[in-house]
């Protein structure tokens, strides 16, 4: 053993001390961004915008049986980052992410944006990716069958509790359960596709993660009526698109295409109308339609009405994904325009 | 490493390019010079990239607050603590696998492997099959399968199944009663430990007996009795018996009290066992199978049993096969455990992904979880090394 193990560690010593030595001859592995050449280059001479989703949560990205392509809340703002950027809405290309994947993806750049259903923290804002606003606020939730007659989390004394590893619900779970005294036990999983089917089979007593996400898998159940959300919300949930951290200029493109949204709700813009709204004669309308030039993002003049032609305001994202006639039948509560009372509200679009 | 030419005057003729002495030493030289060149490139891309996207190298994070709560811990474990205790849960978790693993599979793939061996049809054809099966599938699926379609279909835990001796099984794991230790347990511990001890002092003195020829108290045999008696009497003897049976109760989700080993434990365990005992079924065989047709004859005609046979005979010859690769399937099990996510169960890598996950710091995670696996598959290769040492013929 001894003598296979020697030149092993005398290579890896030798190589270290040539890595120190040579910090600053290392090239850029290809496909990186470096500092100059930012990634909305990167994305244009590529063609095509790789979008970190989840891939199999209903409502905000899953494959849909019918159409065979990724559908849901999510997988619409990655079209319209695609549209704003690319002008085309179908230059995506998807990459399923499980809460284990998703952080390094973003960190080392693997996907342009990670638009998966991710709380936004002070820890991942720093150390993961620039999150841009949020596109859906939620809440931490908790479902329990109904036949349990468990009506509070005080109920839920000494229950097992299955949750996914890795998330903000997994922390935030041990800190209400801790703060008020509770027992439980967990059980956890890093995929969706084994937290639910596991609760469904028994194994957990109850089963929590954001509120929507637990109304989106309760139709996956073999009974959702048997199911039932708690009232009880436990954590603030802002979930958001991510950008890789560094990149200024590619933050800004995504933030504007979510504020984009907001605005065409705003002012009335969807995607049926908007081509007659171009050069109206609301300032506001004809600015936000391209009226004045490219405003400084380094995109096309009228990028918006690309997006909205494509996905629509954010209304009808919402609709279209989670409101009413889908099987979630989404209230919009917090998600309202702040002229609704809700808590969407975009800067002013102008220079 | 410059080997002059002219020194040897057979070679005086050969031009450096063509002598095959400087050609093997440029040659090692080059093959070290690449793989180092190779191993700094990735290394310097690591720095770059980590120190572009701002991320620091370090394990000063072991010391925040975990946050995340356990499942399955063998330690006081709560979300308060810190990192480094969830990998301490971690580790001793794949410790806890890997050790009861490595028991069990050992015990089985020698059965197995010696029943494969049998001359009843029977017996043959289904460790055959089994071996086959096992040895040919992806553990990974096997794990899911026994996870999913075996563990997970038993009845819900408030329909337990219920076995005798308040044993209940259900899909939320084994619960049995745990002996519980009463302000006796203390004194009658005690006393037992001093009977042993007085046991351990005659087989030294009939050691010493053995070696001198000289007489000795059979203190011994004194010693076992008085443990048996402590033991006997003592139980009696505080009143309260010292060991007392806590059984588990239905509460209302879940069993309280006693012991109970957890559908994703019982899964990754027994996943373990018989994906690795049907590899060391095999090598168990080809051991005894090395062992020349003689031995077994010479052994027959001594009047040897046939269990005297294979105990006296073939396994002290066939474990100098056997170990080596033995000792493979060891290490395989212990790095196998690492599949232990797939089914929920909170082992070393499991607790590394949540917490290279919940830190945002994934490269010192993961290299702490390579130092750990490469350190216990060590020392594992150490113990077994040096009991190949032990078993293997001196050679004279």
């Amino acid at each position: 053993m001894r003598s296979n193990l020697m030149p092993v560690v005398g290579i890896t010593v030798l190589a270290l001390v040539v890595a120190a030595c040579g910090e600053t001859a290392p090239s850029q592995p290809a496909g990186s961004p470096g500092a100059e050449g930012g990634r909305l280059d990167l994305v244009r001479e590529r063609g095509q915008l790789i979008c970190g989703v989840n891939g199999a949560l209903p409502g905000f990205s899953f494959l849909d049986q019918a159409t065979n392509e990724m559908s849901g809340f999510d997988a619409d703002f990655c079209r319209a980052v695609a549209a704003a950027v690319l002008g085309d809405p179908e230059a995506v290309e998807f990459r399923n992410l499980t809460t284990d994947t998703r952080g390094p993806a973003i960190q080392t750049g693997e996907v342009d944006v990670l638009i998966r259903n991710t709380t936004w923290t002070v820890a991942r804002d720093t150390s993961w990716g620039l999150f841009a606003p949020t596109t859906f606020y939620d809440g931490q939730g908790v479902m329990v069958r109904a036949a349990d007659g468990i009506a509070s989390l005080e109920d839920l004394a000494d229950a097992t509790i299955c949750v996914q590893t890795g998330t903000t619900t997994e922390l935030n779970l041990a800190d209400v359960f801790d703060a008020r005294g509770i027992p439980f036990e967990t059980e956890t999983f890093s995929e969706i596709e084994q937290t639910y089917p596991a609760y469904d089979e028994g194994t957990c007593d109850a089963v929590t993660s954001d509120r929507s996400q637990l109304v989106a898998t309760r139709t996956t159940l073999a009974n959702p009526d048997d199911h039932v959300i708690l009232d009880e919300v436990l954590s603030k949930e802002p979930l958001g698109p991510v950008a890789p951290l560094g990149d200024d200029q590619w933050f800004n493109v995504v933030k504007w295409v979510v504020f984009a949204t907001f605005q065409a709700e705003e002012s009335g813009i969807t995607s049926s109308n908007v081509q007659d709204m171009v050069g109206s004669e609301d300032p506001v309308i004809a600015r936000l339609l391209g009226g004045e030039g490219d405003l400084g993002l380094g995109l096309e003049a009228d990028w918006v009405v690309d997006v909205i032609s494509a996905v629509g305001n954010y209304g009808e994202i919402y609709d279209r994904n989670l409101g009413p006639g889908t099987p979630f039948e989404l209230e919009r509560g917090l998600n309202s325009l702040w002229t609704d009372g809700g808590l969407l509200y975009a800067p002013p679009y102008r220079s | 490493m410059t080997a002059a030419p002219g020194v040897d005057h057979r070679h005086a003729s050969v031009p450096p390019w063509r002598d095959v002495r400087i050609l093997r030493v440029v040659a090692q030289v080059a093959a070290v010079a690449a793989v180092a060149a190779a191993l700094a490139w990735l290394g310097g891309n690591l720095v770059t990239a980590m120190s572009e996207r701002g991320l620091a190298f370090g394990f000063g994070f072991l010391d925040n607050r975990a946050g995340f709560a356990i499942p399955d811990s063998p330690m006081p474990y709560e979300a308060n603590d810190t990192y480094g205790q969830a990998y301490l849960v971690g580790l001793l978790n794949t410790l806890f696998v890997g050790v009861l693993g490595i028991l069990l599979a050992t015990v089985l793939g020698v059965v197995v492997g010696v029943a494969r061996l049998s001359d009843n049809w029977l017996v043959k054809r289904v460790t055959g099959t089994y071996i086959e099966v096992m040895r040919n599938t992806p553990l990974l699926v096997q794990l899911f399968f026994l996870y999913f379609a075996v563990l997970l279909q038993l009845p819900p835990v408030a329909d337990s199944i219920a076995l005798p001796g308040s044993v209940y099984l259900s899909q939320r794991g084994l619960f049995l009663p745990a002996p519980q230790a009463s302000p006796a347990f203390g004194p009658w511990v005690a006393l037992v430990a001093m009977a042993l001890a007085l046991a351990l002092l005659g087989r030294v003195t009939s050691a010493r007996r053995k070696a001198t020829g000289r007489r000795t108290p059979p203190w011994g045999r004194i010693g076992l009795a008085g443990a048996l008696g402590a033991a006997v009497v003592g139980w009696f003897a505080f009143g309260a018996a010292p060991l007392t049976l806590q059984v588990p109760e239905l509460g209302r989700f879940n069993f309280s009290g006693g012991m109970s080993m957890s559908t994703p434990f019982t899964a990754i365990l027994i996943g373990l066992v018989i994906y690795t005992a049907a590899f060391i079924a095999e090598v168990v065989r080809g051991g005894i199978q090395s062992v020349r047709r003689g031995q077994v004859e010479a052994a027959r005609a001594l009047g040897l049993s046939e269990g005297d046979t294979l105990r006296l005979v073939v396994f002290p010859q066939a474990l100098r096969i056997i170990v080596p690769p033995l000792t493979s399937q060891y290490l395989n099990l212990v790095k196998n455990s690492s599949l232990a996510i797939a089914v929920g169960y909170p082992d070393l890598f499991k607790v590394g992904v949540t917490m290279s996950n919940q830190t945002g710091q994934p490269v010192p995670v993961i290299v702490l979880i390579m130092g750990t696996y490469l350190a216990i598959s060590l020392v594992t290769s150490l113990l077994m090394n040096a009991y190949n040492r032990r078993v293997q013929v001196l050679e004279r």
